[in-house]
């Protein structure tokens, strides 16, 4: 095999698979895609020293479209494989994907917890608000008064969240909302959060053609961040909070340690044994 | 007497939680074994973290013991709070003396209606003469001087175990003990009957004291083990818990999860990395791990489960033991998936059977489940150190840097190379979609039938070995069980042949896949089966029944713990059915 040194430099496409997508035509996630392999050529990371890790959902499907190791797990529950993945491989860099159902209700628990953990990895929502791969129904992300689904014809009464504000709540250490419609920008934001030595989350504004028709107007509503930012968290939560989810950019970057687990030298194991003897 | 030789002993020290029962029991243990004794101590509590009740079940005698005796010939009260909650799992005998405080009140009616001997001791009293004494160390120098044990290794263990505690809290306790060790009515009461007589500890070889959860610990260790996820249960967590610091050790680590559909999804997620990892949990954990577990078996990612089973369903007995998960182990997963289902048998035997189970998943790139219980796991034994040699088994398969990689390639064995992230050119997406050999997603029947068959026929084709089952004794009845329960089934065996009577006893170690084969070859011969086990629905019963042809007459004993099944039950059930 060549060393990695000799190997020519890697193109966007070079971390893409043969595999054709099971996205509708128009469908957001496809931008997330260009934009993950944009930003891996980019850091001129080894696929091999990649891992993409999903749980289900149309979004999820990503690991298999990417050509860097790769995990399609179970629904809901990436960023728990990946922690284990990433505790015991801290040599890789841990990419996390799927869509605002598996993350925020299913795998809600997970997502509070890795955020706190803030182990070094990348997790990315991409939120269409609606679960797709079961035909459209409502998820922690959309309004209360969508009545399009058959599972809650009079809308779901109840209020969507804010996931860029929960992760801030919970810990995470960088924050940064993306938008499909600009995938290079989305590149950027994810160049800076492979880099960023902690959790970091990144919601991708992905629109869903099929379910959310309505959604391809985000393109006139999205706009940048007006500040720069910050890595104060008080700060972070009033430019949340007083935002209406369509501002992009990243909007909370600290310097915490990330959280690695062991880190000891190999030992013997029969080392133990002695303490059992009488 | 009930015990079958006169050197074997079992008292039980009881208080309210918090007495120290507990304490005084593990020195005792240790006690027992610095003088040469074999034995066993098991812990039976309540739920609650104060103020309930808890008992240190201790038998010692000079061969090896793997399980409680059916009667207790001592039982010492600290005092008599909630006696009545635990009275039943003390059996007494018409012989039996009872040890108490006169401070604690009248003798409760449960152990006052059999009338038997009552020996008082101020033990609240004489620990108030020590300022820092506590009525349990009066307690353990009173158990010392009955057993006859040497006080100077007591006073050694004292030190060892509160040395974290301060100078003044050893002194204390020592005082304390010698004040229990010298208590006049003890010691004239010990003069007047018959009592233990001791070993001699150079001529027993090497021992070990160790827990079950400890074993299963320490086998997983053995085994290559570098990853642990936990998330606390009881009966489980001191297995977690001994693993956390010593993963370190190796180099590995442990990680705490929020809930279980995290820690199992973590052993998955590092094992995909190429780090041999377990978790270890109990019924509702194993419950809730069950989906992974699904996933583990379709991506061929080899993962151990040790699960310690307690009383079910839901919340159930936490804290005591039954043999109740083995139809989730076995059946709990949706879809077709195959996988190992093995058990320990004692001690030791969780060490053997640990370490083997975690080769064997990383062998057959599977999920593997080691199943103990409750009164296993958090019993400590004093045993000789365990020796066994496991078969030879491959290390997981890995791929070599190939530009035409498949991961899910069909191969005669039904094991695929697998690439660890890192190796060049072989990336591949584990899936639990089903797949092609190349791991990409797949719907077709073709597809499917082909990953079925591959990950079915690597466990059905790989050669296990000698360890499938333990099988001790010959004759022509049998008794057939799993767990812990082999241990009060073997000592059964023992007692009856003492008798004249032969019976072999098979503790099944390898339960899925099943060994009808091996089984049958066992049994050939044999006229009589005895089933037993610890389970109101008689799981293992009918898992025999799914798995085996058994050709002998069948009966089964099978009743719901938390009462352990005692050898004199088997011995019963026996003698009644010839």
């Amino acid at each position: 095999m060549a060393l990695a040194a000799d190997r020519p430099p890697l193109k966007a496409r070079d971390y893409k698979s043969d595999i054709k997508p099971v996205w509708c035509p128009g469908c957001g996630d496809f931008a997330v895609l260009s934009a993950i392999t944009k930003a891996l050529a980019f850091l001129e990371r080894p696929r091999e020293e990649v891992a993409m890790i999903t749980g289900i959902g149309c979004s999820s499907r990503i690991a298999a479209y990417t050509r860097v190791y790769g995990f399609h797990g179970v629904h809901g529950r990436a960023l728990a494989l990946a922690g284990g993945l990433k505790a015991a491989r801290p040599d890789l860099t841990v990419l996390v994907a799927g869509g605002d159902g598996d993350g925020l209700s299913i795998g809600g628990n997970h997502f509070i917890h890795a955020c706190r953990r803030n182990m070094d990895m990348t997790y990315i929502v991409m939120d269409n608000e609606v679960y797709g791969m079961t035909k459209g129904q409502a998820s922690p992300t959309t309004d209360a008064d969508w009545d399009r689904s058959k599972l809650t014809p009079r809308g779901t009464g109840i209020r969507p969240f804010n996931p860029a504000a929960l992760a801030l709540t919970a810990g995470a250490t960088f924050i940064a909302r993306g938008f499909t419609g600009d995938p290079n920008g989305l590149a950027k934001i994810l160049v800076s959060a492979i880099e960023h030595r902690g959790f970091s989350f990144v919601q991708a504004l992905s629109p869903c053609k099929t379910f959310r028709p309505e959604q391809m107007e985000w393109k006139k509503h999205v706009r940048g961040f007006a500040q720069p930012p910050t890595h104060i968290g008080a700060l972070a939560a009033e430019r949340l909070h007083a935002d209406d989810g369509m501002s992009t950019g990243v909007i909370y970057q600290t310097d915490y340690p990330a959280f690695q687990p062991g880190g000891g030298e190999p030992g013997d194991p029969g080392q133990f044994e002695a303490e059992f003897r009488i | 007497m009930t015990s079958n030789n006169n050197c074997d002993i079992s008292i039980a020290v009881t208080g309210s939680g918090g007495a120290g029962s507990i304490t005084a029991g593990e020195l005792l243990l240790s006690l027992a074994g610095k003088n040469g004794c074999f034995g066993m101590m098991r812990r039976s509590f309540g739920p609650q973290i104060r103020g309930g009740e808890a008992a240190a079940l201790v038998r010692l005698g000079p061969q090896p013991i793997e399980c409680m005796n059916d009667h207790f010939d001592l039982w010492l009260a600290l005092d008599w709070q909630n006696a009545d909650r635990f009275a039943d799992e003390i059996p007494l005998h018409p012989g039996s003396l009872i040890i108490a405080d006169p401070a604690a009140g009248e003798t409760p009616e449960v152990v006052r209606h059999l009338g038997l001997e009552v020996l008082e001791v101020a033990m609240k009293a004489l620990s108030k003469e020590v300022p820092l004494g506590r009525p349990n160390m009066i307690a353990l120098g009173v158990l010392a001087h009955w057993l006859d044990f040497c006080a100077d290794e007591a006073g050694k263990l004292i030190d060892h175990a509160f040395h974290d505690k301060g100078g003044e809290v050893v002194n204390d306790s020592r005082a304390a003990f010698t004040a229990g060790f010298t208590e006049p009515g003890i010691v004239e009461a010990r003069s007047r009957r018959q009592v233990p007589t001791r070993c001699d500890p150079a001529s027993v070889g090497e021992r070990w004291d160790l827990s079950g959860n400890e074993g299963c610990g320490l086998g997983a260790i053995r085994g290559g083990l570098r990853f642990a996820a936990a998330y606390p249960i009881t009966p489980a967590s001191d297995l977690l818990e001994w693993l956390a610091p010593r993963l370190e050790k190796l180099g590995g680590s442990l990680l705490q999860a929020e809930d279980e559909l995290a820690s199992i999804n973590m052993v998955i997620g590092a094992s995909f990395g190429g780090v041999p990892s377990m978790t270890a949990t109990s019924g509702p954990g194993l419950a809730l791990m069950a989906e992974a577990l699904g996933l583990a078996v379709a991506a061929e990612v080899p993962a151990l489960v040790v699960n310690v089973q307690r009383g079910g369903p839901s919340t159930g007995i936490p804290t005591k033991s039954e043999q109740v998960d083995l139809d989730i182990a076995l059946h709990g997963m949706h879809g077709d998936a195959p996988h190992l289902v093995l058990a320990a048998l004692d001690h030791a035997d969780c060490v053997l059977t640990t370490e083997w189970a975690l080769r064997l998943a990383e062998a057959l790139q599977t999920v593997a489940i080691v199943l103990t219980d409750q009164n296993l796991a958090q019993s400590r034994a004093l045993i000789p150190r365990p020796q066994f040699v496991l078969p030879e088994i491959p290390a997981r398969k890995t791929a070599e840097a190939d530009d035409s990689y498949e991961r899910y390639a069909i191969t005669p064995d039904g094991v695929s190379p697998m690439a660890i992230p890192g190796t060049e050119c072989s990336t591949y997406v584990a899936d639990g979609l089903e797949h092609t050999e190349s791991g990409k997603p797949s719907t077709a029947a073709a597809d499917h039938a082909l990953q079925l068959d591959k990950r079915q026929r690597k466990i059905d084709g790989f050669e296990y070995g000698e360890h499938w089952a333990d099988v001790q004794g010959r004759g022509d009845i049998a008794i057939l069980t799993w767990g812990s329960t082999a241990s009060a089934a073997r000592e059964a065996a023992g007692r009856l042949e003492e008798d004249g009577t032969k019976v072999r006893v098979i503790g099944l170690r390898l339960l899925m896949p099943a060994s009808p084969d091996r089984l049958a070859a066992v049994l050939d011969g044999v006229e009589h089966v005895l089933v037993v086990e610890q389970s109101h629905g008689r799981q293992f019963y009918r898992y025999l029944r799914a798995y085996y042809d058994i050709e002998a007459d069948v009966r089964v004993l099978a009743r719901p713990g938390p009462l352990l099944i005692a050898p004199g039950e088997i011995v019963r059930e026996l003698e009644e059915w010839s």
